[in-house]
């Protein structure tokens, strides 16, 4: 991994800004917000003059959210604007204050997950936790986790069993993979799309803007490892089960036709939390930390255990290990 | 551009004047949009979940077609080069034909590229200057960019043709020569472009193979001129329009050899995928013989192999291929055994098994089939539209009024 490349950028902010696309943008949403009060007026008999204030309308929202400009595009006015906004259309959705915050990344700071198969055992209580704290449609379900029951002796990934469901785990013969999005470095699906809609944020997490995402699904074609989901139908997630601690590049809850995947829960990595999978492992599996601090847990990992990376040979430098005793 | 405004209300005239058969074909094709626009409503709704489409396989029946016809669009280039490179009189009688052909096919890409977005109202998103346009890294922005300026190359240069035409001029070579040779290159290009979509993933070992592109062509050179062929025989029977025989004798020689050489390359896939099989041949496996137990393609892809050999054999043996029924009928089978092996046959197995191995398998919805047929009524619509204003304008039907 190019180590000396990252650190580079994260001293960098994650929103760049060109100034000529904030003002062609600009004129275009004011035209919209323009257009927007002309029709809500005469068809509605509502006002959606003040767009980004108290009183903003349903329509008004939807009409800045048409004209909402690239994550890494916006100014940060418009990003408030935005948070803003969608923290309205979720108190319209569900009923819930959902606060989406963009807490940036930290300086001097490079993900990196290992896990340790020989301590996993097949519980899926990561997977549970993921769903849970990540605001996941559950009808369809969404899960960014996926657990593979592997026979032992083999890393055949298609013998494995999706979905094993015996009445206890581990089972004799078997061993468990836990496989979700490896935050590449070298990631594929970043090059994929079209509208670069999905990127690496300068502490490795490859993000992406829901609000950008154009639904060709040209990513989840491109991934080796099959972690990106997409939002087939709109997503439902009941009332009461609403996480409304959110960031926007992560668990915020995501809209109908748009992809999603595991983003190292940067909602509580970014505040120096462990991701909730990593919480909710019982046997102490999963091992997160920062790459770049040479006292972390994890490079005590990759320096002292033997490792291995799905899939090393197609050259896409996950930051995902798996390791054993 | 004097006259501009009479030739586009001849043009419309012309397309909407016509015996009884012609107004019964037409308004099949509309009541087939309409059946479209109406699935198409339901999934613009209810979002792509109406579809067969899954997080396994999630690329199917739309993008299928979107490839297959591609390389129908990339076929006009084969009556381009005879007609403008070499002034083949017979090839330039037929070529505006074959451009219309190619810009019906390019629209109806453009259609199953957008009915398949899970976001159609960020179309926005992705157009160059307005948007974010990942150029040059993605291959789908490539895409975008190839197949906008092959519609554009293939409406101007016989729209300057016909208007010349219309005006009682003759046009000039000097003028449209660098169109040709521009539209020549760009077709390649189309089918190279579509080709490399697909083979650039690393993540699908079934399409990561640099045979891929030169199948593409060979296939798209066989059935996109196989089915031009077919649209010539129904202008020659319903139409005054003269065909002449050397044009069929002519288009069956290239599809023969295109054909030849398709047959070749499969053969060649087969081959290394097999003779020792890894585990990158899993998707082949589940192609043609099944997979876990799973083997919804595999009475698929040997229809469409054995319809391409009973093709292959009818258009090598010379005095068959003479005959036009012969020639119809192997016709019909190489732009059918092409669509499912290059359609179905190609974009599927390249999902199945997923990365993780997971053996799930696609059958389309009938929203989805309903929104395909729409799509091909409107190509067959616009294809109509042109060719018989095309025909009109050729036959000096439609005229500018002098004074």
């Amino acid at each position: 991994m190019d180590t000396e490349k990252t650190m580079g950028q994260a001293d960098m902010t994650s929103a760049k800004k060109s100034s000529t696309g904030i003002t062609r943008r600009s004129l275009l949403k004011k035209m919209g917000i323009a257009g927007a009060t002309a029709v809500a007026t005469t068809a509605a008999g509502t006002v959606a003059a003040n767009v980004s204030g108290e009183n903003a309308t349903e329509f008004g929202d939807a009409v800045g959210e048409f004209f909402q400009d690239h994550y890494q595009k916006m100014s940060k006015q418009e990003i408030e604007e935005a948070l803003a906004r969608l923290e309205r259309q979720y108190k319209r959705k569900y009923g819930v204050e959902v606060k989406v915050d963009n807490t940036p990344p930290q300086p001097n700071v490079l993900y990196g997950y290992a896990l340790n198969i020989s301590k996993c055992k097949g519980y899926r209580k990561c997977v549970d936790a993921c769903v849970t704290e990540n605001n996941q449609s559950r009808d369809p379900q969404v899960q960014f986790i996926r657990v593979l029951e592997m026979n032992k002796g083999s890393m055949n990934l298609e013998e494995s069993d999706h979905y094993y469901n015996p009445e206890l785990v581990p089972q004799e013969g078997k061993f468990y993979l836990p496989v979700q999005c490896m935050q590449c470095e070298n990631p594929p699906c970043v090059n994929a799309c079209p509208t670069k809609a999905t990127w690496k944020e300068p502490d490795g997490i490859v993000a992406i803007d829901y609000n950008w995402c154009i639904g060709c699904r040209y990513c989840m074609t491109a991934c080796p490892y099959w972690a990106r989901h997409f939002n087939w139908s709109e997503p439902e997630i009941p009332q009461e089960e609403i996480n409304p601690v959110t960031h926007y590049l992560g668990n915020r809850p995501r809209p109908k036709g748009v992809v999603e995947k595991c983003y190292f829960c940067v909602q509580r990595t970014r505040k120096d939390q462990q991701p909730a999978c990593q919480e909710a492992c019982p046997t102490g599996a999963r091992v997160f930390g920062n790459l770049l601090d040479p006292k972390s847990e994890i490079r005590y990992i990759l320096e002292n255990k033997t490792v291995f990376r799905l899939k090393e040979d197609l050259g896409t430098e996950p930051k995902f290990w798996y390791f054993t005793d | 551009m004097a006259g501009l405004f009479s030739f586009v209300m001849d043009f419309i005239r012309i397309a909407l004047r016509g015996d009884k058969l012609y107004y019964g074909w037409m308004a099949t094709l509309t009541g087939l949009i309409l059946v479209g626009i109406a699935c198409y409503i339901q999934q613009f709704d209810q979002g792509l979940i109406v579809t067969g489409m899954s997080d396994q396989v999630s690329w199917g029946t739309y993008i299928a077609n979107f490839v297959f016809l591609v390389g129908a669009a990339a076929a006009a280039v084969m009556l381009v080069i005879p007609s403008y490179i070499f002034h083949d009189d017979d090839f330039k009688h037929v070529v505006l034909l074959a451009e219309g052909l190619a810009v019906a096919a390019c629209v109806m890409c453009m259609l199953f590229v957008t009915v398949d977005l899970g976001r159609p109202d960020r179309f926005w998103h992705i157009i160059p200057l307005i948007g974010q346009f990942n150029f040059p890294i993605s291959m789908l922005a490539w895409d975008v960019v190839v197949i906008a300026g092959y519609l554009l190359l293939n409406l101007t240069i016989p729209f300057y043709i016909l208007f010349t035409r219309y005006k009682g001029g003759d046009p000039d070579m000097r003028i449209y020569f660098p169109g040709v040779m521009l539209s020549i290159l760009w077709a390649i290009s189309i089918h190279t472009v579509t080709a490399f979509l697909l083979s650039s993933n690393v993540a699908r070992p079934f399409w990561h193979t640099a045979i891929l592109g030169p199948r593409f062509l060979a296939s798209a050179f066989c059935a996109g001129p196989a089915f031009f062929l077919l649209t010539l025989q129904v202008i020659k029977k319903y139409t005054t329009f003269p065909i002449k025989i050397t044009i069929f004798r002519r288009l069956s020689i290239i599809v023969t050899a295109a054909l030849q050489i398709n047959l070749f390359l499969l053969l060649a896939e087969v081959f290394t995928e097999f003779y020792h099989q890894t585990q990158h041949a899993a998707s082949a496996a589940y192609l043609f013989f099944g997979l876990g137990g799973k083997s919804a393609l595999v009475p698929w892809i040997w229809t469409a192999i054995a319809m391409n050999v009973v093709a292959v054999i009818i258009m090598t043996i010379h005095p068959l291929r003479e005959r036009i029924g012969f020639l119809s009928f192997a016709c019909v089978l190489m732009v059918v055994g092409v669509w499912i092996e290059k359609g179905m046959g190609l974009i599927v197995p390249g999902f199945i098994p997923t990365p993780l191995g997971e053996i799930f398998e696609y059958t389309p919805t009938w929203i989805e089939i309903g929104i395909s047929i729409g799509i091909w009524a409107i190509g067959l619509l616009i294809y109509t539209v042109l060719a018989k204003a095309a025909i009109g304008v050729e036959q000096g039907a439609i005229r500018m009024k002098t004074n």
